[in-house]
């Protein structure tokens, strides 16, 4: 059998003008399958980064929030009855609004801004510079160094601008996990300072962050704010609601989606075209295998074989190429999103597969009609 | 005896469009031998070969191979039996051009499950018997239609086959290089153990048959021993 399989390689591989062919084509479409599928992944991670960087075990919210932006105001008593719950060790307060600020060269830049429990600061996140005890001092904003930290001036510890008309003074800067999606700074402080600089509605709570005495607890806490008309959602609950809410109710799942499907029929139509000529221009050559004693099932194998071997081949370049350009783009670009998951590894794979079994399939057709006779006759 | 068809039958369409190429037509072959098939385009002399070399099921009749009735046979035994007994020397080589001449030759044994390396220093073996050891890691389009030839020959004796087919050996080939190339066949090729069915039109070859069978509109016409043939 390695016999046939090296044979079937050379066929392909030195039939160098259609092997080429045959790559760029699943190259390409691995590429832009990826390409695509990676924004979409990147900006769906974005969408949730506060839920990851405040990193709580349990948000309760109004059951109208889809996402973490969107916060909607709770009474403080759904705080309180969190906290008397049994499996509850702790629960917190987090306010998340949006406020303008003015930098020193009169020009403005909205930013986020995420009020920590003013007793536990739940949720701070880890500082590069400054302490975070400083939050505490007069006018005290600690900064997220992310792509968008430039927006504000990069702003050391000390730098004082103004935001919604009040004096701000950097007291320590961050470093979080993920960057946020929407292009705009991201401050943090306390919870009551935070209710002073941004105007309000009557409720402030936008989440009650709750820590579970242990996991078995997550359910039965859900229950219980359930039944006061909220939502408790687990980390991975509100990541999953955000991404659906992106995903569904957006478009931009339905774009990412069209323009992979593309990308997938583009990579078809080259490769399942290139691959068919390829057996056409042989197609006389395995009937005279088939007259000199070739079984049916080793042409088909040695089908399969060249379609397997240039669509791992493309896959792999696809993904170098992707990974290459991705890697390119991010240093050139601090705010660029994408973010190669194995889920788009396995989709992009998946695809590949299907190119290959369509291009082969049409392929092993035509080789099996082949009849050796028609050798003969010419 | 080599060969032995009886009765052999092969028509295509049905009803008012059927058209019978072979009718009722028998044929022995023996050791040793090289008969010549010959007779006007669609006289049914390919039709006959393909059905006594395996390729083309017979609507009737039988053929035995060496004793086999191949026809008796189920797919897959019958081109293990192609593979390992007959060889096939086509019209237009048939030749895969993507392939080195050497490796070209090695396809039979390589279907035979034979290491690749061993496979292509049987097969430089073979191409030097063919006089083309030098031509080996040339592509076969770079080699004259006399050199192709020869390795469609090299290739369809690289399996030691007991029965060699040949179909229009000379016809993409001048005369002279036509007449050296059956004469190649018929000294060295043909040995007391093998038998070599021809199918031609090429008159000019014809001193080299043993046997010649005339066929027109499907059937055997006349049967010409030739005595005058070169040794």
């Amino acid at each position: 059998m390695p016999g046939l399989f090296a044979l079937a390689y050379k066929l392909l591989v030195n039939d160098r003008a259609k092997f080429t062919a045959l790559l760029i084509g699943i190259t390409f479409a691995v590429f832009l399958i990826l390409q695509m599928t990676s924004m979409f992944a990147g900006v769906l991670k974005r969408a949730s980064a506060t839920v990851v960087n405040v990193g709580a075990k349990v948000w309760v919210m109004d059951p109208s929030v889809n996402n973490v932006v969107s916060s909607i105001g709770m009474p403080d008593y759904v705080e309180d009855f969190a906290r008397s719950i049994p499996g509850v060790a702790y629960a917190v307060p987090l306010y998340s609004g949006a406020a303008l600020a003015r930098l020193p060269d009169g020009s403005y830049q909205p930013v986020s801004v995420l009020g920590l429990d003013d007793t536990s600061l739940f949720g701070r996140p880890e500082l590069v510079q400054g302490r975070i005890e400083d939050i505490y001092a007069d006018n005290g904003f600690v900064i997220v160094d992310d792509s968008e930290y430039p927006k504000l001036g990069s702003p050391p510890v000390g730098a004082s601008f103004e935001l919604n008309d009040r004096a701000a003074r950097i007291v320590g800067v961050a470093r979080v996990a993920s960057s946020t999606l929407f292009g705009i700074p991201t401050l943090y402080t306390t919870y009551s300072r935070a209710v002073q600089y941004i105007p309000s509605t009557r409720f402030t709570t936008a989440y009650v962050l709750i820590e579970p005495k242990s996991p078995a607890d997550v359910p039965v806490i859900q229950r219980q704010i359930g039944r006061l008309g909220y939502l408790a959602l687990t980390s991975d609950q509100f990541i999953k609601r955000i991404a659906n809410f992106y995903t569904y109710k957006t478009g931009l799942g339905t774009n990412i989606l069209l323009m992979t499907v593309i990308s997938f029929m583009v990579g078809l139509s080259i490769s399942g075209q290139t691959f068919y000529s390829f057996i056409i221009e042989n197609l006389e050559k395995f009937g005279a295998l088939k007259a000199i004693g070739a079984k049916g099932r080793e042409l088909v194998l040695m089908i399969l074989f060249q379609a397997t071997f240039v669509s791992l081949t493309g896959f792999g370049l696809g993904i170098g190429l992707s990974t290459a350009l991705i890697a390119l783009a991010k240093m050139r670009l601090a705010s660029y999103a994408a973010v190669i998951t194995f889920d788009n590894l396995a989709l992009a794979f998946v695809m590949v597969i299907i190119i290959a079994g369509v291009s082969s399939y049409v392929g092993v057709r035509r080789v099996l009609r082949i009849e050796p006779f028609d050798i003969f006759r010419g | 005896m080599a060969i032995e068809a009886r009765g052999l039958a092969k028509w295509f369409g049905d009803g008012a469009a059927r058209t019978d190429a072979v009718r009722d037509v028998s044929v022995e072959v023996r050791l040793g031998e090289m008969l010549y098939i010959v007779g006007p385009s669609g006289s049914g002399k390919t039709t006959l070969l393909s059905m006594i070399s395996g390729i083309l099921r017979p609507n009737a009749g039988s053929v035995r191979v060496e004793g086999v009735d191949i026809w008796g046979l189920d797919d897959d035994a019958l081109a293990e039996f192609r593979l390992h007994r007959i060889g096939f020397v086509f019209q237009d080589y048939h030749l895969f051009p993507r392939l080195s001449t050497a490796e070209n030759v090695a396809i039979p044994l390589i279907l035979r499950r034979r290491a690749w390396h061993e496979a292509l220093v049987e097969a430089r073996r073979l191409l030097g018997l063919v006089g083309l050891e030098n031509r080996a890691e040339l592509p076969p389009v770079k080699l004259s239609g006399g050199e192709q030839q020869r390795v469609a020959i090299a290739r369809a004796l690289v399996g030691e086959p007991d029965v060699l087919i040949l179909d229009e050996p000379t016809a993409s080939l001048d005369g002279e290089t036509g007449r050296s190339i059956v004469s190649f066949i018929r000294n060295d090729v043909l040995s007391a153990s093998r038998a070599i069915v021809v199918v031609t039109h090429d008159a000019r070859i014809s001193e080299f048959a043993h046997r010649i069978l005339v066929m027109e509109d499907g059937r055997l016409t006349a049967v010409r021993e030739n005595h005058a043939h070169a040794s």
